[in-house]
């Protein structure tokens, strides 16, 4: 991996019930990504995905563009903007920022729909 | 109106988290992991781990017991229905496996005013039996109108 490099793209399109899947995975069950109505209610277009599980796609290009061993992923810090929704396809892109002591520092973005749905979102990898 | 920060730098009780197999495997199917060193012991050992590794976003699974308490304390005073997720980080240390006990504390890290919105800053700590730091991470979560 050298400064400038993409990393290769992920696509995923989470099904109508990942976030009730993902509910039950992470003890996370606010009604907002769980309850359409409700979600509905306070504005929302519908039940959202966690922000969480979109963050884990950006730790899953990440690891894989490392080589895909999990001890590769050192550090991931992202910003959550927008809301990610089900039944969406989602692409995670990325470019090396720098590479220095066998550390490589990756700049994320998650889109879906044409939004960014994770912005600013930096990982660490020691590809190993 | 001015956010009340009175709350920090205020710590919680370390929540300890026994992680299995079954678990890794729930939650590695959710994010849509397919590396077979999450799912098969066989292939964790042949890639160097002492069991089932968790994926690194299993942190959420393990710290939530100890950042339920903290988001929810009274004496920090966050306003849910104005509550979003605004940014997180993980820096990853010793891996996580099946069978490892993982103790995390949490402590008010920040609590400022920006534009209007309230900005409520957590770190947590985990750690393994054997001391290790496993996972470091900074929650901030905004809540709109202070």
């Amino acid at each position: 991996m050298n400064e400038g490099d993409s990393i290769p793209e992920l696509k995923v399109t989470p099904d109508k019930y990942l976030p009730h899947r993902y509910a039950g995975a992470s003890g996370d069950f606010n009604p907002i990504h769980v309850d359409p109505e409700l979600a509905r209610e306070v504005g929302l277009p519908g039940n959202i995905l966690h922000g969480l599980y979109s963050m884990a796609q950006v730790a899953r290009a990440n690891t894989a563009a490392a080589g895909g061993d999990p001890r590769s992923l050192k550090r991931l810090e992202v910003q959550f903007r927008g809301m990610g929704v089900p039944e969406q396809e989602i692409t995670v892109s990325g470019t090396v920022k720098e590479v220095k002591e066998g550390r490589v520092v990756v700049e994320t973005v998650a889109e879906q729909g044409g939004k960014r749905i994770i912005r600013n979102a930096e990982a660490e990898l020691e590809p190993r | 109106m001015p956010v009340d920060d009175s709350a920090k730098g205020k710590t919680f009780p370390a929540h300890e988290y026994e992680v299995g197999r079954e678990k890794i495997r729930e939650f590695a199917h959710a994010v849509s992991e397919d590396n077979p060193v999450y799912f098969d012991r066989q292939a964790a050992k042949d890639a160097g781990f002492r069991d089932v590794p968790a994926p690194p976003m299993f942190a959420v699974v393990y710290s939530a017991g100890a950042m339920r308490p903290a988001i929810l304390d009274p004496e920090v005073g966050i306003n849910f229905m104005a509550m979003v997720h605004g940014g997180q980080e993980f820096v990853w240390g010793e891996p996580v496996c099946s069978g490892d006990t993982i103790s995390t504390t949490a402590v008010v890290k920040d609590i400022s005013e920006r534009g209007g919105m309230g900005f409520y800053v957590f770190e947590s700590v985990s750690t393994n039996s054997d001391g290790q730091e496993v996972v470091r991470a900074t929650w901030t979560n905004i809540v709109r109108g202070g």
